[in-house]
């Protein structure tokens, strides 16, 4: 059996049935899935009831009497604030609001309910808002024009090519949606393989079974089969996520409707996706084997990990300034730094078109810190295999490489 | 017959101190091979730099006449001073997952695996976690992994570190089976006492350099000191040869004048009429040997 095959295969398997990794790939889905439940409970139960579709109202104003039947709700008048607050007490209304009479010139309609709430209900404030404007507006402009003017105007955008053709990709949010949790998935996809990385070779310096293994294999052997197999696991993590999202996505379709109704995958996002997931994850894991062979505990590599992984987050705490300009010489220049780039050219991607340059230098970029990376944690390995429990300084090291420590591999 | 491991002039040196200096040495197939040193000689920097773990700055090692690559590893069992497992693994797993990696397939290594666990005693816990073991326990099962593969050249370095007599025995009993089957075995350890029992031939270093190599017979016969050990019943009247008479718990060692020669003693002893229960030529412990060459070297 080849060797690399071997470590991938202990690897892969070593890793997947860790319980930390078994709660981790659940835990999102179940997650979402929670999610989507609390939602339509609480959208259900934020409806209006049937029998609690009638408010009262006061005209101190007068003229308001037309229009009194909103959607699903009816509005009762009242002559005076007594006559309303005690059909509120008896629970014939849900609520009342008066209409002063100096609503003309002031705008100010004061409402009343028994229910405690951060802010007016979205729905009762259009209904009591088209209440008073169609009854300004009856009979000094057509109906029709009543209805404009409650819902001026429903902005279409098409996007057209250089060519005038429709753009097969339209943008906006449904565009953005896949991408961008495509994005978070990738970011804990790169932090949780860059701790396994670590938790690895860790485990296997501390068990001291580097020297045991290499007498076996190369070290190069070693890190292949090793990265390769922590690979393999982080991609079953992600197929996993993107397939229950996939199933997650079509049921809050169905059941939450809105904006993941318009959910559009982006065609050349599909190759992208994976190209941006596969260079990202080895990026990041090289530069993890590389950290952990040069700690002394997994703590201290974790420590050490904690600063690069943060230009993986950093597109995501930014994530409104991306969402103004995303196209900013800033987000290029992160779109071809190797620790920002995955994530962040996800994101761009469902958000704005990327220049091919720009998709081709970043490639270019980690392509080469991964080769480097490679190449680097190797001869780490191999130098500092057998110093067990201290680090290295950076003088030391540095020091080793000028002196030409001869290599293996 | 080409020698299993041919070591000529290496040296490796750290940034304050050279570890090894200039040795040469060699060792046959189908013997045991003692490699003995004080602490911070250089055995383990000499066995890392054979198992092409580390690199020397100078010299040359063959190992079956070829410099060391990956189909020779699955050659070699290797069983380093600095060892451990995987911790959280079972036993079974532990094993069949290091036999992979020197070429072993599952079926193959499974078989050798319950064969040498029963032959150590240690089948019923084949399905235990290595952390449920104890630290003997992880070292025959360590030795286990360093021989399941049916290695031509096995290493084993401070081995009887951390065992109890019984294992100690079991595994001296295992080290001298791989002997029988053809093998080429390299002891290093400072336990003079298991060298002497177990080994052919020893490479004795101090400061990165040799200072005693060859068979261990002939060592020990140049370092015998001239004299004789006796037992006996009686009065010990005058023995002509001897320069000195010393007298030890329970025995009298005479040491002889240059050109006396103990059957001359043994006669002279006979013929005075005491009854002799015990005459043995003195020769010296390895680790006199040790003491005395370690000595004169510092």
């Amino acid at each position: 059996m080849n060797k690399t095959y071997s470590i991938f295969r202990h690897e892969f398997l070593q890793t997947i049935k860790r319980t930390g990794f078994i709660i981790l790939t659940l835990t999102l889905p179940v997650l979402a899935l929670l999610g989507i439940g609390v939602f339509c409970i609480v959208a259900g139960a934020a409806k209006p009831p049937a029998d609690a579709t009638r408010i009262g109202y006061v005209d101190e104003a007068g003229g308001f009497d037309k229009y009194i039947i909103q959607g699903n709700l009816t509005l009762l008048r009242f002559d005076d604030r007594e006559a309303a607050t005690s059909a509120l007490m008896n629970k014939e209304i849900a609520e009342y609001f008066v209409i002063p009479a100096d609503f003309i010139s002031m705008g100010v309609v004061s409402r009343y309910t028994m229910q405690r709430e951060l802010s007016p209900p979205a729905a009762i404030t259009d209904a009591i808002k088209n209440f008073i404007s169609s009854n300004l507006l009856a009979g000094k402009v057509p109906a029709i024009s009543i209805v404009r003017i409650e819902a001026p105007l429903n902005l279409v955008t098409t996007m057209l090519t250089s060519t005038g053709a429709v753009a097969p990709e339209q943008g906006g949010f449904g565009n953005f949606i896949i991408p961008g949790i495509f994005s978070l998935l990738l970011m804990f996809a790169l932090l949780f393989s860059s701790i396994y990385v670590i938790q690895s070779i860790s485990e296997e310096k501390e068990n001291r079974l580097m020297e045991i293994l290499l007498s076996s294999v190369s070290t190069r052997q070693l890190l292949t089969g090793k990265l390769l197999g922590l690979g393999a696991a982080g991609l079953a993590q992600v197929a996993v996520w993107v397939i229950s999202l996939q199933l997650l996505l079509e049921l809050a379709s169905s059941s939450i409707g809105g904006i993941f109704s318009t959910i559009q995958l982006p065609a050349s996002f599909l190759v992208l996706g994976v190209v941006y997931f596969v260079l990202g994850y080895s990026v990041f894991a090289v530069l993890s084997a590389c950290v952990a062979v040069i700690s002394s505990t997994a703590q201290e590599a974790q420590g050490f990990a904690s600063i690069y992984t943060l230009f993986a987050m950093a597109p995501l705490w930014c994530f409104s300034l991306l969402l103004l300009f995303p196209n900013s010489p800033v987000w290029i220049v992160f779109s071809i730094f190797p620790f920002s780039a995955p994530v962040l050219v996800v994101l761009r991607l469902g958000l704005t078109g990327v220049p091919a340059w720009q998709l081709i230098f970043s490639i270019a970029v980690m392509m080469l810190c991964i080769v480097g990376g490679l190449v680097l944690a190797a001869k780490l390995l191999r130098t500092y295999v057998l110093m067990y429990g201290k680090r290295p300084s950076m003088g030391e090291m540095i020091r080793n490489f000028r002196n030409k420590i001869k290599t293996a591999d | 017959m080409k020698p299993a491991v041919e070591v000529d002039a290496i040296v490796k040196s750290y940034a304050d101190q050279v570890a090894v200096d200039h040795l040469s040495f060699s060792v046959d197939q189908k013997e045991i091979f003692g490699l003995i040193g004080p602490n911070g000689a250089g055995k383990t920097t000499t066995i890392r730099l054979m198992m092409d773990i580390i690199k020397p700055d100078s010299g040359q090692i063959a190992i079956f006449s070829e410099k060391l690559s990956e189909s020779t590893k699955n050659r070699l069992g290797y069983l380093p001073e600095e060892r451990g497992l995987y911790r959280k693994l079972s036993v079974i797993d532990s094993i069949i997952y290091l036999a992979s990696l020197k070429g072993m397939n599952t079926r193959s290594a499974k078989k050798k695996a319950d064969e040498l666990l029963n032959k150590t005693g240690m089948l019923s816990n084949k399905k235990k976690k290595i952390e449920e073991l104890s630290k003997g326990m992880s070292q025959i099962i360590q030795l286990i992994v360093t021989i399941i593969h049916d290695p031509e050249l096995v290493i084993l370095d401070e081995p009887f570190t951390g065992l109890d007599p019984v294992n100690t025995e079991l595994l001296k009993q295992m080290i001298q089976d791989l002997k029988k089957q053809g093998k080429a075995v390299i002891l290093s350890t400072h336990q003079m006492n298991q060298i002497e029992e177990l080994c052919d031939r020893i490479l004795m270093i101090d400061h990165g350099g040799a200072v005693l190599y060859g068979n261990l017979q002939e060592i020990k016969a140049k370092y015998r000191s001239n004299s004789v050990h006796i037992e006996f019943d009686g009065e010990l009247g005058e023995v002509a040869g001897v320069a000195e008479r010393r007298i030890h718990e329970g025995y009298v060692e005479l040491v002889l004048e240059g050109n006396s020669t103990p059957k001359q003693i043994l006669e002279q002893l006979v013929g005075s009429g005491i009854s002799v229960s015990r005459f043995e030529v003195a020769t010296p412990s390895l680790n006199e040997i040790f003491l005395k060459v370690v000595g004169k070297e510092s």
